[in-house]
């Protein structure tokens, strides 16, 4: 609490909401920089969704409290209301409406004259490419495009603090990097952005920072490269040249690598997950090794590639246990 | 044509590039306009409803075929037998079977409310700093314009069938004005209830549990005069009673100011009881 109010968008403290048993929000607490984009990091079911209509003013919270550029999210729900957007993970626009008539509707309810949220609309509806589909109605349109209405919607007027959540999910990765480009052209006039994403790449390529939920508590929070580090490098995949040599690749690669390793379907395939040896020891240069171990013992590999963590190995390795969703809480 | 379409729907989307120049323009923040009105911000919500009607306008068939399958229907299955003939009955009838085909029509706006609350918009319409009640008074106004429909299209059938209404023009709009009045005022039971159970299926049945009775055991059919005590009792307490008393005075140019102003504070009494406790689900859901 030493920082003014000023410098957080979000300050959250022991957040707890439940719904009947549930605990789905169970402590949370964050503090997210104004004009950076924040990851919220988790599986299904995790809290995230909660969490964000808690800020957003949608929920009230059974306890703690939430304060979002200084003003209170239950107290002074209406002041905040006027500094933030929320694109939900469900369109947030009306899908029997065109997006014209979406725009021109939202433009209106924020005060713009006729004329003004028209032109505005028109704009918006340019920037984003949808143009062509402004006289569609949005349940016409393709999952990126219904995307982009809804963050357009959300930015007429350009908010302080805009919340998305999931904004990739089920989108093709044309869509997703439109998506991502969208995202970092708002961050870059000043507007925070507050994500829930299930991908940590996607953390990874926009947050500044990430706190990763599970079963509605914080478990991890820092800057992507903290995280990973604290995971590891993640996982290396080999392709060798002779599914014979596999069971000998396997047990060298398990004695450089320390960590067990894993055959694939694929008969020449191998995967083992790669954390350094905890000595100063980067995991890139132990997989470096560990090939070259191999390499010296006659085994030829055609593929070999060193993937990031992906969310499960995060969550593996900061709880001992895979993502799985928890009781379906999302949704309500 | 139809490549046409095909063109469009396939090149459309895959050429978009955001571009940092066009979306820089349109995130310049500009200046906020003032907040709208409470009236600006509700009209503006019953334009939406008016855009739903527009995109999806065989919504408007419960209250075109409905009431006029309630008009015949009564018309002549009771009018020969209670009054002589039907042309008799039907200046009896007319004004009951219109109030109770638009009260029967309030109950859609419970239902309506229920599906629409559940769509991802109504996040966005409950995070935006407009007056909170304007979404639904928005939709109830909306709502309204489907009342008016309804009567005009009885009145239209009552017309040709012969109702006559001795109050002339005046009579009728000052009838159809306070029927209307009165299921603004109802609705808001409605959208507590819309709020508050969870499917539209319940929302729908206890709107017909509640309503079915009042429509029917009240004097909107026959003479109460011809009822057992106790059911004479309950006719008499019924608002629908009152309802349909004062809206026949006015169509008939002999005004009830009883009737009438005590449809008016029972309508004033469910805004102010059921206006709020929709507000207090409305928050928090």
């Amino acid at each position: 609490m030493s920082n003014p109010p000023t410098d957080l968008a979000i300050e959250a403290s022991d957040l707890v909401r439940t719904f009947g048993k549930t605990r789905a929000l169970d402590g949370i607490d964050l503090r997210v920089p104004a004009g950076t984009v924040y990851g919220l990091l988790g599986p299904n079911g995790a809290g995230k969704t909660t969490a964000v209509r808690v800020l957003a003013t949608l929920l009230r919270p059974d306890g703690g409290e939430a304060r979002v550029f200084g003003h209170d999210v239950v107290r002074e729900a209406d002041a905040v209301r006027g500094k933030v957007s929320l694109t939900g993970q469900y369109a947030s626009v009306d899908e029997d409406l065109t997006g014209m008539e979406n725009l021109v509707l939202l433009g209106r309810l924020l005060g713009h004259s006729k004329p003004g949220t028209r032109e505005r609309a028109g704009r918006l509806l340019d920037a984003f490419g949808l143009t062509d589909a402004a006289d569609r109605q949005v349940k016409k349109y393709s999952g990126g495009m219904r995307r982009r209405v809804d963050i357009a919607a959300s930015i007429l007027n350009t908010p302080e603090l805009l919340f998305l959540d999931e904004p990739t999910s089920g989108l093709d990765p044309r869509s997703r990097s439109q998506v991502w480009d969208i995202v970092r052209a708002v961050v870059a006039h000043g507007t925070t952005v507050l994500l829930t994403t299930q991908y940590l790449d996607e953390a990874d390529r926009l947050a500044g920072r990430i706190a990763v939920v599970d079963h509605g508590k914080v478990i991890a929070e820092g800057t992507p490269g903290e995280l990973k580090s604290s995971v590891g490098a993640g996982t290396v995949h080999l392709r060798l040249r002779d599914p014979a040599q596999r069971a000998e690749a396997g047990r060298l690669l398990a004695q450089a690598l320390d960590a067990p390793v894993q055959p694939e379907a694929d008969p020449v395939a191998l995967t083992a997950r790669v954390t350094g040896d905890g000595n100063g020891l980067e995991a890139g240069e132990q997989a470096a090794r560990a090939l070259a171990e191999l390499a010296r013992a006659g085994i030829v590999v055609d593929d070999f590639a060193l993937g990031q963590p992906s969310l499960d190995e995060v969550f593996l390795a900061l709880t001992d246990r895979p993502a799985v969703p928890a009781t379906a809480e999302e949704a309500a | 044509m139809s490549t046409a379409t095909a063109t469009e729907t396939t090149t459309a989307p895959a050429t978009y590039v955001p571009s940092v120049e066009t979306l820089g323009t349109v995130l310049a923040p500009g200046a906020r306009p003032a907040r709208p009105s409470a009236l600006s911000a509700s009209l503006t919500f019953g334009w939406r409803a008016m855009l739903k009607i527009k995109h999806v306008p065989e919504q408007l068939f419960d209250v075109t075929a409905f009431p006029i399958i309630m008009t015949l229907m009564f018309t002549y299955l009771f009018g020969g037998a209670l009054a002589g003939s039907t042309r008799e009955y039907l200046q009896f009838l007319l004004p009951g079977i219109m109030v109770t085909s638009v009260l029967m029509i309030t109950m859609y706006t419970g239902v309506g409310l229920n599906t629409d609350i559940e769509k991802g918009v109504f996040d966005r319409f409950r995070t935006l700093p407009v007056w909170r009640p304007s979404a639904l008074v928005g939709m109830i106004f909306g709502d309204v314009l489907r009342y008016v429909l309804a009567a005009t299209v009885i009145l239209t059938v009552g017309l040709v069938l012969g109702f006559r209404p001795g109050g002339g023009l005046t009579g009728v709009l000052a009838g159809v004005g306070l029927l209307v009045v009165f299921s603004f005022a109802l609705s808001w039971v409605w959208t507590m209830l819309g709020l508050t159970l969870r499917s539209e299926r319940s929302v729908m049945g206890v709107s017909m549990m509640v309503l079915f009775p009042l429509t029917f055991l009240s004097n909107v059919f026959v003479d109460p005069g011809t009822m057992p005590g106790w059911l004479q009792a309950f006719v008499e307490v019924n608002p629908v009673t009152h309802l349909v008393a004062a809206v026949r005075s006015l169509m008939a140019g002999t005004p009830d100011a009883g009737a009438v102003t005590w449809v008016l504070v029972a309508g004033a009494v469910s805004v102010l009881v059921f206006g709020p406790l929709t507000m207090y689900r409305y928050d928090r859901r």
